[in-house]
């Protein structure tokens, strides 16, 4: 009973951080039905700001996670008006492509730069008791800083007049445009935010896991998964997804061994897409 | 004559082809022939591929699924259980189609980026649960005893074979996607592309078109799948499934022009020659994967219908024979 519950918060703590990637992608997805496959590449952008913020600049790692995020912010945008926006309105295969070519850019630029080889943020806050069990503090931290993201993001769509012109622009475009929201501008800033919910746990990540440039990569699948299961363009589903995938990871591998956890998290992903494609918690398409 | 001229593009891709594969032959040159082998694949893949994404409108992400599955089936036949390498070809293609008439069922119902992503789901679920068959030897994989070589007349022998099974198997794609382009079953295909609810109104019977349409277009690769890796002599769950070789494949035919029966062989050749030009240049050599992103970026940007499809629309006097 004890292993169970020790497996099962450090799974919940991990899926914080996955459910803010998640929520990255399927905001991008809601908003311009847009699949950002450069979202592994942005997560460990993410991880190496933050390892050269804090190895680099000294700066302390959790301000880091904020200059992180704000940099994800930028880069977004001008991702968003240089290889998104010409084609936003063409077939899934062109934007596919487009973020497709962007990551093989940010991972060729990165290899050459950093190699494969894996690096790792020299940073401890010891370990702390939840519950029954001890976990590393950078973990519970970095699931506390999540849960905030997550709330601030859910704030910040329901009631700042910004959040409202996205979900304006999510539920239906011309019409947004007719009572005179700016289209094109809240499109590249709601890939901005993803962008940025990406870097932000790419750095989380990085506060406890030893990375290499190509680390992104598996926690895009990861994205995919979680965006599914959540239901995709529902970031407040992909918290709970991200919570269930955690779960997961925590709990297989009690009872098989932990190579078999793929297998079952991408069945239950191919099963989700074809009975329930707007996810476990979502409304109609 | 007049049929010459009706099916010059036909003509063109198996003369492409055959003098691609006559070249390492007449010269006898072994590292021209590996190239060539690869240069071969790539064009059969892309091909194929091109039935389902070119024809269809199904984008598949995950397509390497059939080539890693082939694969395994094929080598996993040969090396353990002592087939010959024809019949352990034939059940690599028996599997790749089995597996795509299974899964195409159920998942070609799905459209636009849902079906990407279930493509790409399938393919990780398939190479996850390959990591964990022991049969098959795990995240290990196999290899192949030296000695089942000197069954095809020694390894240098055996390597000169499957140069020729991988051009036999290149015409035969490229004959198939001719077919399937110019028949009536490919028209209906061609209508599902363009508005699917508006070709089965028109009496295409969607779900099985496509059904066939995605078996099609695995089958082939699976045995090439199958020839590749007993060529290779060794095979593990990253070698059979890596995604990027799904995106090179869309690039290839992206480049050449999708929906058209040249346009994959082309776009196939040049990526490889780009790709050849790229490792080898002191320059570009480190940064090749990001020079090859900015390349992908400018075609889906500004040329997105590829070589063949830019000349057939600028040229509308090419267009009747030109696919």
């Amino acid at each position: 009973m004890d292993a169970i519950l020790r497996s099962l918060i450090d799974g919940l703590l991990l899926g914080f951080v996955y459910g803010i990637a998640a929520m990255g992608l399927t905001l991008i997805w809601g908003v311009m039905n847009v699949i950002n496959l450069s979202h592994g590449s942005l997560i460990s952008l993410g991880m190496f700001s933050l390892y050269f913020l804090f190895t680099g600049l000294g700066i302390h790692p959790y301000l880091a996670v904020v200059i992180t995020a704000i940099l994800g912010l930028l880069l977004g945008i001008v991702i968003y008006a240089i290889a998104v926006h010409r084609i936003i309105n063409a077939p899934h295969l062109s934007t596919l492509l487009a973020t497709y070519s962007v990551n093989m850019i940010i991972l060729g630029i990165g290899t050459a730069i950093l190699s494969t080889s894996p690096y790792n943020v020299p940073f401890d806050l010891g370990s702390i008791k939840v519950a029954t069990s001890v976990v590393p503090t950078t973990r519970l931290i970095a699931a506390i800083v999540a849960m905030l993201v997550a709330g601030g993001l859910y704030l910040f769509l329901q009631y700042s007049r910004l959040g409202r012109y996205i979900r304006a622009v999510t539920d239906n475009r011309e019409a947004a445009e007719i009572v005179g929201i700016p289209s094109a501008q809240i499109l590249a800033f709601s890939f901005g935010l993803g962008t940025m919910l990406a870097a932000i746990s790419g750095g989380l990540i990085a506060t406890f896991f030893p990375f290499t440039i190509l680390a992104g990569g598996a926690y895009e699948l990861k994205s995919f998964v979680i965006g599914v299961l959540g239901g995709l363009g529902n970031p407040v589903g992909s918290l709970f997804g991200g919570l269930i995938l955690g779960a997961i990871e925590g709990l297989v591998p009690l009872a098989m061994p932990t190579t078999w956890t793929p297998v079952l998290e991408f069945v239950l992903f191919v099963l989700i897409l074809l009975v329930r494609p707007t996810g476990l918690f979502g409304g109609s398409e | 004559m007049k049929s010459l001229r009706q099916h010059t593009s036909l003509w063109l891709s198996l003369g492409v082809i055959v003098v691609m594969g006559a070249w390492p032959i007449i010269t006898g040159n072994a590292l021209s022939r590996e190239t060539m082998f690869t240069v071969l694949r790539s064009v059969a893949l892309a091909s194929s591929l091109n039935i389902l994404l070119g024809y269809t409108g199904y984008v598949s992400f995950g397509h390497v699924v059939f080539f890693g599955l082939g694969g395994y089936v094929g080598f996993y036949l040969i090396a353990v259980q002592g087939w010959s390498l024809w019949a352990a070809l034939l059940a690599g293609g028996v599997a790749a189609g089995l597996l795509a008439y299974l899964v195409g069922a159920a998942i070609l119902r799905l459209r636009g980026a849902y079906f990407a992503l279930a493509t790409i789901g399938i393919n990780e679920a398939v190479r996850a649960f390959i990591n964990n068959f022991d049969p098959f030897g795990g995240p290990t994989g196999m290899t192949l005893n030296f000695k089942i070589y000197k069954l095809y007349g020694g390894p240098g022998a055996a390597l000169q074979l499957a140069f020729y099974v991988m051009i036999g198997l290149t015409l035969a794609v490229v004959l198939l996607s001719y077919w399937v382009r110019t028949s009536k079953f490919g028209l209906g295909l061609l209508a599902i592309r363009e508005d699917e609810d508006a070709a089965e109104v028109m009496g295409v019977t969607a779900p099985a078109a496509k059904t066939w349409a995605f078996v099609l277009s695995a089958v082939i690769p699976g045995m090439i799948g199958a020839i590749f890796f007993f060529k290779n002599g060794t095979i593990e769950p990253g070698l059979a499934f890596p995604l990027h070789t799904s995106i090179e494949m869309i690039v290839m035919i992206m480049l050449g022009g999708q929906g058209t029966v040249l346009g994959p062989i082309l776009g196939a050749a040049g990526y490889e020659a780009l790709r050849d030009y790229l490792l080898v240049s002191p320059v570009f050599k480190n940064i090749q994967l990001a020079i090859s992103g900015i390349l992908l970026l400018i075609i889906v940007l500004f040329i997105p219908r590829g070589a063949v499809g830019w000349v057939r629309q600028r040229y509308a006097k090419v267009r009747r024979w030109l696919i």
